[in-house]
This record gives structure tokens, C-alpha cells and sequence, in this order.
């Protein structure tokens, strides 16, 4: 199954949009609480992340019988240093945004976390894309 | 009291029922939908939460309880009630005379279910203290319990581990009783409840085996038999204090009323549809780390309840008053109410997680049914206009695939078939009947819809 979903840059309001929704149809599965929770942490995060941080972008999941599948691709600007960005405590997110709360440092570190395989690939002034997946 | 698995406090009076769809659109659980013309609720998913008997503007919910002529099979008569009940009554009706009201009308020894509060405090907060999980979550509401039990499964472990209220108040009456002498069986213990989540929970106890409580009495019904006797001359309340009862125990099923014991560690919510909102955002970890998170289905909490009949921020305004004519939990000796038996019987055995929204057990299959639901709402209007008998489209694509409605359900595929010719008229009004019943499509002049009836 299918599912695709458009994230702006800078709209916190709708962060949160695709995570409800997978959460929902994970339990409608009947996967186990605790996978549910750990993707849904890290998609969560990885929405605030383009919100945050990108231009925009979009986001893809495939739930399989096995799994579930989430790539995130956003528009730009692309990150400098992906090692740097790993470490936990490191954020480039503008104050304004870490007065809401968000983008604290913890994004990336925080997705590796709480997935089975997580793999990043990003390109200064292109964009970045997002790949995990967490078994059921 | 025997325990009977699924039991559900209210029931449809299907003869008052007009199939309004009110009460459909108002539950949180999408338990309830329209079949023959009335309403009908999916035991498996519904709560307790009374939302549906509080849209229902023709009182179809019937809520199950026991009479006051139950009082006659027993020597001793204890009734136990919520401090929230003593709110309701209007300022003339002192404390005092709604005592001696409860004495005419029969009972012999009266207790507020919050008089042993501080135990429960203590052992809260020792739960609290030594779980890893943060937030706890409070266990006091059993509609909230039930609805983390089935919709938010990874929950679970958070629920604060400890009995109800009435569950220690009717213990801690026995005992007392019994420390006089008294046999068990002469005593019967009346709980008085405000609402029909009290009710479910009483005869079907989270994880206790049998109640301590005898019968069931609904607020309304007492309130009602209160003021047929009640003392009506206007007189200075003499009344001494409730011995044990505290500010805390009258404060308890307010708003913050257990939250206030973890001061700024905690929060609270009120309301199922708020609840909702932010036990979503507790699965995503969006939550701040508190200590604790009191959660009540009910606007103004207890206050609201669905059983009680004063205004709800009225009755937190008179029980904020009388509170304050009551010392601090903290300043009472608790080991003087606190016998053995209690102490044991404060815990509650753990809480399962009931998977009730899964579309199947079998993971695939339910994938199948994801991918059906899914092709099935491309063919719906997405209105949510309730016509099928289900709250919502999604609501009834998801019971297409379960095989419990069908395509022709739907009033615009209805209609689409008819003009491709696919189905003929007769057809269409039969399945038309079958939610609605046969004669919905006569004209009815007492039929009406109650939503804007006042205005
Ligand atoms: S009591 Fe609450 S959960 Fe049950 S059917 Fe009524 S509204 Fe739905
Ligand atoms: S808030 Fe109180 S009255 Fe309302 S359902 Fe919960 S326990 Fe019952």
C-alpha cells in the first residue's frame, strides 16, 4: 500500500499530517505498539525536519506485509556536513524555530534511533532524501 | 455482583429511538450505527463515555441501575457516594439537611467515596514515582481507561496501576462495619454513580474479580428522591465535618483534582475529544516529560457527568466552597481509616490492550482490506452526511469490507446506479428501509430533528 504526501516549508501546523495518518492504518494492522511508536518518532520527526529546515518537499511510504518503507525527499537546501548533522545536540534550525520547540538537534540522530535501516544522501543546493524502514 | 464480560451500562430504548443519527456523530469510538431505523452499538468498541445518551434528544439511552426498593433486602444500608453529588444541590440545601434526607429515604450509614482519599494518594504517588514510564496516566476515569485500552494500545503501561475511589470506599465501609460485629451479608452497599462509565466499571471491574459494591444507583435518580424528602425551610448548616473527608477527596473528580498532587510535574485534560487529542500527540512523543497526566471524558470532569442534573460549573463552584470548610488531606492521620484489607486491595491487576480497530488478525488480509478501503472511498461522496446508517464515508467503507454494509448503501451510489440502470427503484427503497426502517418515508409531524430545537 501506497501513500504520498506533500510537506511546506515553514507550516508547523501541518506537521504531524502524515504521521496520524500511517499511525492509524499501522494499528488498523495490528502491529505491535512498539514498532508503531518507534516510526511513528522518527516520521514525525523527519516532517518537522522538512518543515523546519527544507524549502519543501514530499514524502512516500509503502506499508508491505513485512514492513513499512518511508523515503523523504526535500527540495534544498541540502546538508554541508551529514556527519556533523548526525552527532546528537547539532542543529541548524533558526532560533525562531527552536523557540517553538522544534529542531532542537535531535531530528536525524532521533530517525536513526528509532529505525531498523536508515540511509541519507544529500547534495548542497539540490536537496536531501531520507530512506528507512522498520520491520513489523 | 457477577462479572459479565462486555458489559455495557447503556442500552437503546428502541421504541423512543428515531434514528437521529445524534448520537452517531457524537461517539468517539464510531461504536454506534444505524440499523432498521434505530441505533445500535458495537459493545467492542464502545467506551462507556455517555456521549451518545447526552446528544440524544428523545432520552433513548437507557442507563441500567437498581432501584431504591433493593434497600429492603438488607439489614445494614450503606450508600456511597461522590462528593460531586453534595455540588448539585442548590445553596439552601445545606450538607446537613441532604444527610438527613439520605437517612429518611432509608440508608443507615452514608460515606462519600473520597473519605479514604489520602491512601490513594500516597499510593499514587509511589506508583508514579517508581515506574520509568512518564507520564503515568491517571486511572480514575474508566471511560478514558477503556478508551486507551482499545485505541491507544502502546499506552497501556502508563495507567497508574490503583483501584477507583468507590472501589476502597466500599471496602474501607465493610471493614468498619465489620470491625462492629456486622456479617457481610447483612450489609448491602449502594454506589451512587455519576455517569454510565462508573456504571460499566462497577459491574465489570478492570481486572478485579468481583465488586464490593451491592447495587447501582443512578445521581439523577437519588437527586430526584432527595428532593421529594428534603428538609425545604431555610436554616443555618450546623452539620459537623465529615470525619476523614478532606479538601483533596472533595476536590478529586474536578478538573486537576488529582493533578494538583504533582503541582507542576503534571497536567490535565477534560473532555473525550480532548483526551483524544492529546494521547495522539503522547504516541508521537510530543508530550513534555511531566510525572502525570490526569485525563477526564467529561467537560468539568465528574462535574459533567451524565448522570448528575445541577449545572456542571455551578457544581464546581459550591464544591470549591465547600472544600475549603475541610482540612488537607495531609493533615489527617491516615492510619486511622487505613486497615490491612485496604492496603491490599488497592491495586488493580494490569490492564490489557484490546486491539478492537484492527481490521483483521491476520496481518495480510487486513493489508487487503487497507488497499479495498481505500479504492472504495474513490466511489464515495465524502459528505459524511450519515445517510447509510454509518457516521461517516470512511467509517462506512471500512464496514464494506468487514461485510457488514454494502455499495448500495450509499445514497449516491444509489443513485448513480439507478441512472445507469444497474439496480431498479424497488431495490433502492429496500435497501433504504434497511437502515431506515419502513415507515421513514411517511410523513411524521412528531418527528423532528433536535439539534436547533430552542433557537
Ligand atoms: S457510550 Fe460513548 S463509546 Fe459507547 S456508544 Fe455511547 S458515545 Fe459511543
Ligand atoms: S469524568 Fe467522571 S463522570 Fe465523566 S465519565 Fe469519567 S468518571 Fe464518569
Amino acid at each position: 500500500m501506497k501513500l504520498e504526501f506533500d510537506i511546506a516549508s515553514g507550516d508547523f501546523s501541518k506537521a504531524g499530517r502524515a504521521s496520524s495518518r500511517i499511525k492509524k492504518m499501522l494499528k488498523q494492522l495490528q502491529v505491535d505498539p512498539k514498532v508503531i511508536k518507534r516510526i511513528v518518532v522518527a516520521i514525525y520527526e523527519a516532517e518537522v525536519n522538512v518543515v523546519a529546515h527544507s524549502v519543501g518537499g514530499k514524502m512516500l511510504a509503502e506499508i508491505d506485509g513485512t514492513g513499512i518503507t518511508v523515503v523523504v525527499q526535500d527540495n534544498g537546501p541540502g546538508i554541508e556536513d551529514i556527519e556533523k548533522a548526525m552527532q546528537e545536540g547539532y542543529s541548524t534550525a533558526t532560533k525562531a524555530v527552536r523557540n517553538m520547540g522544534f529542531g532542537a538537534g535531535m531530528g536525524l540522530p532521533n530517525i536513526n534511533r528509532n529505525t531498523d535501516e536508515f540511509t541519507i544522501e544529500s547534495e548542497v543546493g539540490e536537496g536531501t532524501v531520507l530512506t528507512f524502514r522498520n520491520n513489523f | 455482583m457477577k462479572v459479565v464480560e462486555k458489559y455495557h451500562a447503556i442500552t437503546v430504548d428502541t421504541d423512543k429511538c428515531t434514528g437521529c443519527t445524534h448520537c452517531m456523530k457524537a461517539c468517539p469510538t464510531e461504536a454506534i450505527r444505524i440499523r432498521g431505523g434505530v441505533a445500535n452499538i458495537n459493545s467492542d468498541r464502545c467506551v462507556d463515555c455517555g456521549n451518545c445518551l447526552r446528544a440524544c434528544p428523545v432520552d433513548a439511552f437507557y442507563v441500567e441501575h437498581d432501584s431504591l426498593e433493593q434497600l429492603n433486602k438488607y439489614k445494614y444500608r450503606v450508600v456511597l457516594f461522590p462528593a460531586v453529588m453534595i455540588g448539585q444541590f442548590p445553596e439552601i440545601y445545606t450538607e446537613g439537611k441532604i444527610y438527613e434526607a439520605l437517612l429518611k429515604l432509608g440508608f443507615t450509614h452514608i460515606f462519600e467515596v473520597e473519605q479514604p482519599i489520602g491512601m490513594l494518594i500516597n499510593e499514587i504517588k509511589r506508583e508514579v514515582e517508581k515506574s520509568t514510564r512518564k507520564p503515568m496516566i491517571s486511572s480514575f476515569c474508566p471511560a478514558i481507561v477503556r478508551l486507551i485500552q482499545s485505541r491507544y494500545p502502546s499506552l497501556v503501561d502508563n495507567i497508574v496501576p490503583v483501584k477507583a475511589p468507590h472501589d476502597l470506599a466500599a471496602c474501607h465501609a465493610i471493614e468498619l462495619l465489620a470491625k462492629q460485629g456486622v456479617k457481610r451479608e447483612e450489609i448491602g452497599t449502594f454506589y451512587v454513580s455519576p455517569c454510565s462509565a462508573k456504571m460499566a466499571a462497577v459491574k465489570r471491574p478492570l481486572g478485579e474479580e468481583v465488586s464490593a459494591v451491592d447495587g447501582l444507583i443512578k445521581m439523577s435518580d437519588l437527586y430526584n428522591h432527595i428532593m421529594r424528602v428534603i428538609d425545604k425551610e431555610e436554616k443555618t448548616d450546623t452539620a459537623p465535618l465529615r470525619k476523614n473527608l478532606t479538601l483533596d477527596g472533595i476536590l478529586w473528580s474536578l478538573p486537576r483534582g488529582e493533578a494538583r498532587h504533582f503541582k507542576r510535574n503534571s497536567m490535565a485534560v477534560d473532555g473525550i475529544h480532548n483526551v483524544v487529542k492529546i494521547l495522539e500527540r503522547m504516541e508521537n512523543d510530543e508530550v513534555p516529560v511531566l510525572d502525570f497526566l490526569e485525563l477526564k471524558s467529561c467537560h468539568q470532569g465528574c462535574a459533567g457527568g451524565i448522570l448528575l442534573t445541577g449545572n456542571r460549573f455551578l457544581t464546581v463552584e459550591r464544591l470549591q466552597k465547600r472544600s475549603k470548610r475541610y482540612p488537607h488531606a495531609s493533615s489527617i492521620d491516615i492510619s486511622a481509616v487505613s486497615c490491612l484489607g485496604i492496603k491490599d486491595k488497592m491495586k488493580a491487576n494490569p490492564i490489557e490492550p484490546r486491539y478492537v480497530f484492527a481490521l483483521d488478525t491476520d496481518r495480510l488480509k487486513a493489508l487487503e482490506k487497507m488497499q479495498k478501503v481505500d479504492r472504495i472511498l474513490c466511489q464515495l461522496p465524502g459528505i459524511d452526511c450519515g445517510s447509510c446508517g454509518a457516521p461517516n464515508c470512511h467509517a462506512l467503507a471500512e464496514d464494506m469490507v468487514q461485510g457488514k454494509a454494502k455499495m448500495t448503501d450509499c445514497i449516491f451510489l444509489q443513485n448513480r446506479y439507478l441512472n445507469e440502470n444497474k439496480i431498479n427503484i424497488e431495490k433502492a427503497t429496500k435497501n433504504l428501509e434497511k437502515a431506515w426502517g419502513k415507515n421513514r418515508f411517511d410523513a411524521d409531524c412528531n418527528r423532528r430533528g433536535g439539534r436547533n430545537e430552542g433557537f
